[in-house]
């Protein structure tokens, strides 16, 4: 079975901060489909590292605020 | 949904639909008749045409339906493309290695030609499955 994965984000908080800014804004100004935002924003997929700072160039902030990784593994 | 996920729902409803009437068609025929006996080159011929036009059809009728987005792919549908290839190899392996043993053991080519359609229908539905498993439970 497919694990979600362990990154979140806050880049639903940071869409509406920027002038409640859309999913399909967002999409197409990194270059994806709305449906890749959608399981960005839910933790159902885990963006590459390119990716992921296209979308904190969107938001002009560092990347670790827009995701963020638990310390501890879980085991 | 994506354009790319569409693409991979046509793909499993015709990689089941298709083998099925085959299938149904050829199988049948089995209890009742020697398997040399079963014209099953063209049929399956048939088949395997049948299902490539109707997925270029579905595929140009889907773009033509959603244009704006026919051609949008991006690098979540190539690692779910990757990824539901991966589980596709097995599949082709395992069946891959039953044709090979129908074919040491001297099976008619009407089993061995099946087996290893079967595989090629048994992947897809499974390179599908884990895709559409992906675009929806996550990835």
């Amino acid at each position: 079975m497919v694990k979600p994965t362990k990154v979140t984000n806050v880049i639903r908080a940071l869409r509406f901060a920027h002038g409640e800014m859309t999913q399909a804004d967002l999409a197409d100004r990194i270059g994806v489909t709305r449906q890749t935002v959608i399981a960005i924003e839910q933790g159902r997929y885990s963006p590459s590292l390119e990716m992921a700072f296209r979308i904190a160039r969107v938001f002009d902030a560092p990347l670790d605020e827009v995701f963020q990784y638990p310390d501890t593994e879980e085991a | 949904m994506s354009a790319e996920e569409k693409r991979v729902w046509i793909y499993a409803v015709i990689a089941i639909g298709v083998p099925a009437v085959y299938f149904t068609i050829i199988l049948r025929q089995v209890p009742t008749t020697d398997v040399t006996q079963i014209a099953y080159v063209w049929p399956l011929l048939t088949a395997i045409g049948i299902a490539i036009a109707v997925n270029v059809v579905a595929s140009i009728v889907t773009a033509i339906a959603s244009p704006k987005e026919a051609n949008l792919k991006d690098e979540r549908d190539t690692d779910i493309h990757l990824y539901g290839q991966r589980a596709e190899y097995y599949v082709l392996v395992i069946g891959a290695v039953a044709a090979l043993g129908l074919t040491l053991a001297s099976f008619e080519h009407f089993w061995i030609a099946n087996a290893l359609y079967l595989t090629f229908v048994l992947s897809a539905l499974t390179s599908s499955i884990v895709k559409i498993v992906a675009y929806r439970r996550g990835f």
